[in-house]
């Protein structure tokens, strides 16, 4: 449990939120193209990070908008807090 | 050999007042190289070693173990074991170590306290009555024990059960299985410890993997906090720290590792003789032999190896609980606590060899891999031994993901994962 700083709303309650997964997993410019192995990579590995992670949020019980965080997953605690499509404030 | 644990050496060692017992395992320095490693002390990696060393005749091999045997997952579930799967494949795997639960304490000479006082799996709406329905055919068609049970049967079988139509998700019908159950965790990791460590495993505690070394495609060993061992066959079974463990060797697993928690209220007289399980509500229930109820939580929905889930969580299971079982309402709660668990997309196992020679997977048990330990190790010692998955776990290798043929148990087996 802990509160996460809506870029839109401000300090909530992490029930609020839902958790998007992994960020900056980037869409396959040409889907066609793909072999079976790009799409496993694409659709289902996941670094899953014990440390610093990079993640999409949802604040699905307020303004209901996508953003970004910086996470340290062995600890929950939020290192920075991005809209979408800006670049990570920090490594 | 070990002394036979008996009502005889229980007389015996009482003269001594219980102070001469044998050391069920030994603490032995890691050797510099093993034939196998299995990375993990819990009770799918002692398991592994255990039928690695009876089944194949495997002797020269270590278990690593960051902290002590058991003390991770295992010491953390609610000790619920089932086998009423949807899918074939599951069917297989779970009822297979099933079977293998009914003769353990006698084959393990250890008192695993297996019970079988049947599980049973709540309806709540029509949609889970027809799942319900669909899940007991298919079940029987696997030559699994399931029947079906209306709401009056349910309330038969579990009187505490609050059947009033009047309550926000009613209780439609059920599913029973009769030979599904529970047992002591703790003496499964035990057991196995002490079987493994008579056949010579070496069982290597406070030990931390910190490196996997690569030649090429090939394993050479494993850097850890106790030094550098080698071994041209790795077993990673570390559950929630797979994908840790599978970045040191420059793999990327289909895993995600969430909190799952689970609590504990105060011992009281036996109330409830069975476990019940609540797809809908996600809430289920059983009475430990200390008189504790033991609950147990939905997962958080975000990635955290911090092992503490969110409140609202604890919240939400206990208030399906209260409306369940009213006559709960004054209970209190002793524990709470968080394991953490690694999750595939399709909320199946991986018992899999993988792309780098000699290292082999078994992880992605999610929330359900307590009642899976025996059948898991028999299988993933089977894959490590013949470097081929058995017929059992073969579509449980990690390439589904690639092939898109999966074992999508989500939603579909008894609870929602």
């Amino acid at each position: 449990m802990f509160l996460i700083n809506c870029p839109f709303c401000g300090e909530r309650e992490q029930s609020e939120f839902k958790a998007g997964g992994e960020a900056h997993i980037v869409r396959p410019k040409q889907p066609t193209e793909l072999s079976d192995d790009e799409w496993a990579e694409y659709l289902f590995m996941r670094k899953n990070i014990k440390g610093v992670q990079f993640e999409r949020w949802n604040h699905i019980h307020g303004c209901r908008k996508w953003f970004n965080m910086v996470r340290d997953t062995s600890n929950d605690q939020i290192k920075a807090v991005y809209k979408m499509g800006e670049k990570p404030p920090v490594k | 050999m070990k002394n036979k644990y008996s009502i005889f050496s229980l007389i015996k060692n009482a003269f001594s007042y219980h102070e001469n017992w044998e050391k069920a395992w030994k603490d032995p320095a890691p050797k510099k190289e093993y034939e196998a490693v299995i990375i993990g002390g819990g009770g799918h990696g002692l398991a592994t070693a255990y039928y690695l060393a009876k089944k194949h005749n495997m002797k020269n091999i270590a278990v690593v173990e960051k902290g002590w045997i058991g003390g991770g997952n295992t010491g953390r579930n609610t000790t619920i074991i089932r086998s009423n799967y949807l899918w074939d494949a599951s069917a297989g795997l779970y009822d297979h170590a099933l079977k293998i639960w009914e003769g353990l304490s006698q084959e393990l000479n250890y008192n695993v306290m297996f019970s079988q006082r049947g599980v049973m799996n709540l309806a709540h709406n029509l949609q889970d009555v027809r799942d319900l329905k669909r899940r007991t055919h298919a079940n029987r068609l696997n030559g699994i024990d399931a029947v079906y049970l209306n709401t009056e049967e349910v309330k038969k079988f579990c009187p505490i059960i609050n059947t009033s139509p009047n309550i926000r998700y009613p209780v439609l019908g059920g599913t029973l299985q009769r030979r599904a159950g529970t047992a002591r965790h703790d003496a499964v990791a035990w057991g196995y410890a002490r079987g493994a460590d008579e056949m010579g495993v070496d069982i290597i505690q406070n030990c931390e993997v910190k490196g996997i070394k690569r030649i090429g495609d090939c394993v050479e060993g494993i850097e850890t906090t106790k030094g550098f061992i080698k071994t041209k066959k790795i077993g990673v079974v570390a559950a929630g720290h797979s994908s840790v463990i599978a970045n040191m060797a420059g793999l990327k697993l289909p895993l995600e590792s969430k909190p799952l928690q689970a609590l504990v209220s105060e011992p009281v007289k036996p109330i409830i003789d069975t476990v019940v399980m609540s797809n809908a509500v996600h809430a289920y229930v059983s009475q430990s032999d200390k008189g504790e109820l033991v609950i147990g939580a939905g997962t958080d929905d975000y990635v955290s190896y911090s092992q503490k889930g969110s409140h609202d969580i604890v919240e939400g299971t206990l208030n399906a609980i209260l409306e369940l079982y009213p006559i709960f309402s004054r209970m209190r709660m002793l524990r709470q606590w968080g394991g953490i668990v690694d999750i595939c997309p399709d909320a199946s196992p991986i018992i899999s060899k993988t792309s780098i020679k000699g290292l082999y997977f078994n992880c992605g048990w999610g929330t359900g891999g307590f009642k899976a330990t025996p059948g898991s190790g028999d299988l993933f010692a089977h894959t490590i031994a013949n470097d081929e998955p058995h017929k059992l776990n073969a579509a449980f290798n990690i390439n589904r993901f690639v092939s898109g043929d999966l074992v999508d148990e989500h939603g579909a087996a008894a609870v929602a994962h």
